[in-house]
C-alpha cells in the first residue's frame, strides 16, 4: 500500500486537483483569479513531490511501471503545462468557463502520465486516448469563433481514425504473440512480416499524434483555429508525451525488428523535416507558421530516436529545450493576441520599437528553435545529429544538417521584420502583467542556461539504465 | 472454432476496416465518418477476440469491453463539437470546412 502512494504520487497529486476543481466547480464561490492562484500552486507542489523518493517499480502486475527517468519526462510535461497557465493567465481570468478548461487540460496531462508510465498495452490505449480526448474538446474552447469549432472536429476525428490504425496494429501484435504486456513482448517477437505490418500500422498511429509527414495535414488547421494556450499545448505538451512513448516503445519493445522501424524513421524523418521546412516558408499567419515549424522540428526528433546508443537521453533532452523555446515563441504570441487579437506575422513587423522586451523573448525563442550556437536549441540539435550518425547513415546527417540551413532563413527573417521593418499600424505598448512575465523569464532562462550548464544533460543520461 | 478457420475472422475483419477507412475517406457527411470510425474500431474488436480465442488467452477480451466504451466517449465529445458546428456553418459537410491551404 505503501508502495502505490510512492509510486503513483504525481498522478495521484493530479487526481486531487481535478477532484478539488469539481467541488469547486459545484460549490461555485471562489473568483477566477483566486482559483487559478491555488491551481498553479498546487501543479507546482505536484512538480515538486514528483522529485521526492524517486522510486523504480511495477504496480497492479505489469500495467504500471516508473522509474527515475520516467520522473523526470512527467516533471518536464507538468512544468510546460505551469508555464501555459501563467502566460495564458489573463486569457484566462477573463473566461467564463475557467474550471473547465483546467479540468480538460489536467485530464489530458494524467492521461499523459500514465501513458508514459504504461507497461501494458491496454494501459497505453487508455491513456492515449485520455490525454486526446480532452484536447479536442479543449480545441473548441472559443466558443463562439468557427474556427475554433471546426478546428475542434479535425482534432477528433484525426484522433479517432488515427487510435483506429493503432488498434489495428495492437490487435495484429497481440494475435502474433498472444499478450498485451510490453514486457512479455520483445520475447515474443521475431521479424516476420506480418509484424512488420503490425509495427506500420502502429508506426502511423503515432505519426498522427506526432504529425509526422504524410500524417500531418490536419494540424495546420487545428493549431490556427485553437487557442493560443491550447495551441502550445498540443505542439509542446502532447508532441513530447507521445515522443517519449514511442522512443521507449522502438526500443526497449520493437527492438527485434530495428531494421524495419530504423527504415520507416529514416524515410518519416526526411519527408518530415523537408516539407514541413518549406510549408512554413510561406505562411502568414504566425500560429500557422509554428504549426510548420513544430513539423520540421518533429523530424529531427525522429532523427535522434535512430540512435540505439545515445537515443533516449537525446531525445529528452531536446524536448526539454524545444519546450523552453516553442513555449517562449507561444508566449510572447499569446501575449500579443490576448493584448490586440492580432495574429498574423506581418503584425509583428517593427515589435522592437513598441514591446523590446517581448522581442527579444520571441527572437531569442526562434534562434534555439533554429539552433544557433549560444542557445540551448543548438545544443539539442548537435545531440540530435550526433545520435543519428551513430548508425553511419550520414546521408540522414547530411539531409537534416541542410534542413537546420532551410530552417534558419525562415526563423531569421521573422527576427529581421520585428527589428528592422517598419509597420504603419504598429502594435501598441503591452504591458503583459506579472504572471505573463514570469513565464517569458521563465522561458528566457531555460533557453540560455539549458544548454550552456552541462549537467543538464549528464543528469538526463544517467537516469537512463 | 470447428467449422471456421481463424483465417475467416481475420478475412472478414479485414474487409470491415477496410470499408470502415474507405468510408472515412471518401464520405463528406460528418456524422457517416462518425460512424465509419466506430466501423474500424469494432473490426479491430472483432480480430481480438478471435485472437483471444486463438490463444485462450482473456487479455483481448478485457481490451474489447474497453475499447467500447472508449469509442462510446469519444464519439460523445465528437458529437458535442459537431453540434458547435452546426450552430455556426448550419451544415455537417465536411467539405464546407474544407480550408486546407498550403
Amino acid at each position: 500500500m505503501n508502495e502505490f502512494f510512492v509510486l503513483m504520487k504525481t498522478e495521484l497529486m493530479i487526481t486531487a486537483i481535478i477532484i478539488f476543481l469539481l467541488f469547486a466547480k459545484i460549490g461555485g464561490r471562489m473568483s477566477n483569479a483566486s482559483l487559478s492562484g491555488v491551481t498553479n500552486l498546487l501543479l507546482l507542489a505536484t512538480l515538486l513531490a514528483g522529485f521526492l523518493w524517486p522510486a523504480r517499480g511495477w504496480l497492479f502486475g505489469d500495467m504500471y511501471y516508473t522509474d527515475p527517468l520516467i520522473v523526470l519526462e512527467k516533471a518536464i510535461l507538468i512544468f510546460g503545462v505551469l508555464l501555459i497557465f501563467l502566460f495564458a493567465h489573463r486569457w484566462l481570468r477573463a473566461h467564463q468557463h475557467l474550471h473547465e478548461f483546467y479540468l480538460l487540460t489536467l485530464s489530458a496531462l494524467l492521461g499523459m502520465c500514465f501513458m508514459i508510465s504504461s507497461g501494458n498495452l491496454l494501459m497505453f490505449y487508455l491513456a492515449l486516448e485520455l490525454s486526446t480526448i480532452p484536447v479536442a474538446a479543449l480545441c473548441n474552447f472559443d466558443l463562439e469563433r468557427k474556427t475554433s469549432a471546426e478546428a475542434a472536429l479535425k482534432m477528433i476525428m484525426a484522433s479517432a481514425f488515427s487510435s483506429g490504425l493503432l488498434l489495428l496494429g495492437i490487435s495484429f501484435v497481440y494475435g502474433i504473440t498472444g499478450t498485451i504486456s510490453l514486457q512479455v513482448m520483445p520475447a515474443a517477437l521475431g521479424g516476420s512480416p506480418l509484424e512488420t505490418a503490425a509495427f506500420v500500422l502502429l508506426f502511423s498511429g503515432f505519426a498522427f499524434k506526432l504529425s509526422v509527414v504524410p500524417f500531418h495535414l490536419w494540424t495546420a488547421d487545428v493549431y490556427e483555429g485553437s487557442p493560443v494556450p491550447v495551441t502550445s499545448f498540443l505542439s509542446v505538451i502532447s508532441k513530447g508525451s507521445v515522443a517519449f512513448v514511442f522512443i521507449t516503445v522502438l526500443h526497449k519493445v520493437f527492438i527485434p525488428l530495428y531494421d524495419a522501424w530504423y527504415l520507416a524513421l529514416f524515410v518519416a524523418s526526411v519527408a518530415t523535416m523537408v516539407i514541413g521546412n518549406l510549408f512554413a516558408l510561406r505562411q502568414q499567419n504566425i500560429k500557422r507558421f509554428l504549426a510548420f515549424s513544430s513539423i520540421a522540428q518533429v523530424g529531427f526528433i525522429l532523427l535522434g530516436m535512430g540512435g540505439l546508443e545515445s537515443g533516449i537521453p537525446v531525445v529528452v533532452y531536446f524536448v526539454l529545450v524545444y519546450l523552453f523555446s516553442n513555449l517562449g515563441a507561444f508566449a510572447v504570441v499569446s501575449v500579443i493576441s490576448s493584448a490586440s487579437g492580432r495574429e498574423d506575422i506581418s503584425d509583428y513587423n517593427g515589435l522592437y520599437k513598441t514591446n523590446p522586451w517581448l522581442t527579444w523573448v520571441m527572437a531569442l525563442s526562434l534562434f534555439s528553435l533554429a539552433g544557433i550556437p549560444p542557445t540551448a536549441g543548438f545544443f539539442g540539435k548537435i545531440f540530435l545529429l550526433a545520435s543519428g550518425s551513430e548508425s553511419g547513415n550520414f546521408t540522414w546527417v547530411a539531409i537534416a544538417a541542410l534542413n537546420m540551413v532551410v530552417s534558419l532563413y525562415y526563423y531569421l527573417r521573422i527576427v529581421r521584420a520585428m527589428f528592422m521593418e517598419k509597420n504603419d499600424r504598429p502594435l501598441e505598448k503591452i504591458h503583459a502583467g506579472l504572471h505573463a512575465n514570469t513565464a517569458l523569464a521563465v522561458c528566457l532562462a531555460g533557453i540560455l542556461l539549458t544548454g550552456v550548464i552541462g549537467s543538464v544533460y549528464k543528469i538526463i543520461d544517467s537516469l537512463v539504465y | 472454432m470447428q467449422s471456421l478457420l481463424v483465417n475467416h475472422y481475420i478475412i472478414l475483419a479485414t474487409i470491415l476496416f477496410t470499408i470502415g477507412v474507405l468510408g472515412v475517406l471518401i464520405r463528406r457527411n460528418a456524422i457517416i465518418v462518425f460512424m465509419c470510425i466506430e466501423l474500424m474500431l469494432n473490426a479491430v474488436n472483432l480480430l481480438l477476440v478471435t485472437f483471444s480465442a486463438m490463444h485462450n488467452e482473456a487479455g483481448g477480451q478485457v481490451f474489447v469491453f474497453f475499447i467500447m466504451a472508449v469509442a462510446a466517449a469519444e464519439v460523445a465529445v465528437g458529437l458535442a463539437i459537431l453540434v458547435m458546428i452546426y450552430r455556426n456553418v448550419r451544415s455537417v459537410d465536411i467539405n464546407r470546412l474544407n480550408r486546407i491551404r498550403w
